[in-house]
């Protein structure tokens, strides 16, 4: 583990920690945000519009829970519409969390650890407003617990165990569940440093509960390690299942469009290559106004980057194969299909998300592009939408126009669709800026093991 | 919190409180794991070690086993398998039984999905709650705690304890101050 940080400039690759940190600066840099008794003006303003949106989501819900389902657009043949659709898009983007604190720490990729833990957080927000969907879009939510969760019903009857839809519910709560814990269990080292720098009695009292009286003993870190990595271990095969699982609710049925086998890594590929450029989104903002450039540096931006452009090719693919199936199955249903995407009474929302996700992408392959952080900001914003639209492509145009003409139909989304969706942000944004101010954005312990100070050598 | 003598200035005998043990101070993790390859080496058992970045030489060098945790995790990932899969075969064979399409009720493939999702999630809640539990967490007071400087544990100073239930706890401060401290502190109980 030679992280090589201080690599001279010549070797034209931005190191993972700009020159001139150690150990106290880092603690410095970090803590002092979650310390600090100031709140910047930039933060009140942005969480002002937070909770009006998430205002916004309390008066949509209070309106579903009251009035019923038939605020929305949804109806037949278009029984599966904006929950749906907001739903998986929520919960992929979650999946780059994941990714970066997981998998990427199995492969000791060291940039991942300035990143991960906001990226974790942004999992666990995305999720919480995965969640409002499934278990609101009935209207009646206090009746999900008999629909989702594995318990029988007034006449004895359980959920149907042979239904990717509860797989779905396993799937999304135990997802839910161990992205909270790793996130929470990544964070004890650090709540103890910010209880041991609290200026204040009650930051310190609170701050020291919630690290539970972590002490850094040799012991401590011995277990915390091995557990660290196993739940990595564990978090990597899950968080490929979840969007698999969330796949098989379209790929088990039968609706043209949905039938097909390519679905599951169609979607896992889809849903990290939406988490990351929600990354981007967030990161561009917040290293610039936090001041984190030399912690948060071009070198992630560009592997963000990277990431986006290899994830974005599967989806790319993805696209083709879906085309090339519905060529090769000979099925017409499916032929039909893939025409109407092109050039049915939806074509604007294929031709948009093909112009995103396959055309636009490919800029990333110039580094004059990845080093451009304004345009990829625009990018990643770009790539937001243009993953919503491929939802909204697949649930929308197949249920449609799907076998029998005489069932077609228009959908149309109604203001409280868009309403409840908006409302969303704000449960995230909201959740994202009270995490930003008191909670350390950044790991401060694992990017202090890349510091020459925390290396040491064998025995000789 | 009760304030211990500076740097420096390591008192034994006239303090009110009884001793949990003397601490070590160092600036580097290399200087740390150094000053506790010696003290091992000089006989003394009841040595722990702090730091602010995880070293995982330190807990081969002072404690010599590894832990448990990875062989509760599997175990509990095993209880997952099993809950998941008895639930959802009581549920479906047992408590229900209801015939779809001719399909048989014990239809395994099917309950693979939750069956493995309980796996990792007990296993996961396994390894948090665990590795928490194992530490002795939550645990608010400590005496190390007491050492003022001890504070700067979590931010870039590394910390060397002898216990006083060690054997040969009265040569420790001395020991210490030999290795190349930066500074020796009595902690009290």
């Amino acid at each position: 583990m030679d992280p090589n940080i201080h690599r001279p400039m010549a070797l034209q690759e931005t190191p993972v920690i700009l020159p001139g940190h150690d150990f106290e600066t880092v603690t410095e840099t970090i803590a002092e945000i979650p310390l600090s008794k100031r709140f910047p003006l930039g933060w009140v303003g942005f969480i002002s519009i937070a909770l009006f949106l998430l205002f916004v989501l309390h008066m949509a819900l209070g309106y579903l829970v009251m009035k019923g389902i038939g605020i929305f657009g949804t109806n037949q043949p278009v029984g599966w519409a904006f929950p749906i659709i907001n739903f998986v898009w929520w919960i992929g983007i979650g999946h780059a969390g994941t990714l970066i604190s997981a998998i990427l720490l199995l492969f000791k990729q060291q940039w991942r650890m300035s990143i991960s833990r906001f990226a974790e957080a942004m999992t666990i927000f995305a999720v919480a407003c995965a969640a409002i969907f499934p278990v609101f879009h009935t209207g009646r939510p206090w009746l999900a617990a008999y629909w989702l969760f594995p318990y029988p019903n007034a006449m004895g009857l359980w959920p149907q165990f042979k239904s990717p839809l509860i797989w779905d519910v396993f799937a999304v709560s135990t997802y839910a569940t161990v992205s909270v814990v790793f996130w929470y269990v990544g964070l004890i080292p650090d709540l103890a440093s910010l209880r041991d720098r609290a200026t204040s009695k009650v930051k310190a009292v609170l701050y020291g509960m919630v690290s539970l009286g972590w002490r850094g003993s040799a012991r401590h870190w011995h277990r915390y390690e091995v557990a660290s990595l196993i739940l990595a271990g564990l978090s990597t095969p899950l968080v490929l299942s979840v969007h698999t699982v969330v796949s098989f609710d379209f790929a088990v049925s039968v609706i043209p469009g949905w039938h097909a086998t390519i679905f599951p890594p169609y979607f896992v590929a889809g849903a990290i290559y939406s988490g990351f450029a929600m990354v981007l989104t967030l990161a561009i903002p917040v290293r610039r106004f936090y001041g984190m450039e030399s912690l948060i540096t071009m070198r992630h931006i560009d592997n963000m980057a990277k990431v986006m452009l290899a994830t974005g090719l599967i989806v790319g693919y993805g696209y083709s194969m879906e085309a090339f199936f519905a060529w090769y199955s000979a099925s017409p249903h499916e032929k039909f299909m893939m025409y109407n995407r092109m050039f049915g009474q939806y074509a604007w929302s294929y031709w948009t998300l093909i112009s995103i996700n396959v055309v636009m992408v490919q800029f990333l392959w110039l580094k004059r592009v990845r080093q451009n952080v304004g345009l990829l900001f625009v990018m990643s914003l770009f790539v937001n939408v243009g993953m919503w639209l491929e939802r909204f492509v697949i649930v929308v145009t197949s249920l449609a126009n799907d076998f029998v003409p005489s069932s077609w139909a228009h959908y149309t989304p109604t203001l409280w669709d868009y309403l409840l969706y908006a409302g969303t942000f704000g449960l995230f944004t909201t959740a994202f800026l009270l995490f930003l101010r008191f909670v350390p954005m950044i790991s401060i312990f694992e990017v202090k093991t890349l510091l020459p100070q925390a290396k040491v050598k064998a025995e000789h | 919190m009760a304030q211990t003598p500076g740097p420096q200035m390591a008192q034994t005998a006239q303090s009110s409180h009884p001793l949990h043990g003397v601490m070590a101070e160092y600036d580097t993790g290399q200087a740390l794991v150094d000053a506790a390859r010696k003290t091992m080496a000089s006989g003394f058992t009841k040595v722990e070690a702090y730091s602010p970045v995880p070293i995982e030489d330190l807990n081969t060098i002072i404690h010599k086993t590894r832990t448990v945790l990875p062989s509760l995790i599997l175990a509990g990932g095993l209880a997952g398998m099993a809950t998941g899969f008895a639930l959802q075969y009581w549920a479906s064979v047992i408590e229900y039984p209801m015939n779809i399409g001719g399909r048989p009720l014990a239809s395994w493939t099917t309950f693979i999905v939750p069956s493995y999702e309980l796996t990792i999630l007990f296993a996961a809640l396994t390894a948090a709650i665990g590795m928490i539990v194992l530490n002795g967490l939550p645990q608010p007071y400590h005496p190390v705690f007491n050492v003022e400087r001890f504070s700067m544990a979590s931010s870039d100073k590394f910390f060397l304890v002898i216990e006083a239930r060690d054997p040969k706890f009265g040569s420790a401060a001395a020991f210490l101050r030999e290795t190349g401290a930066k500074g020796v502190y009595d902690v009290e109980e």
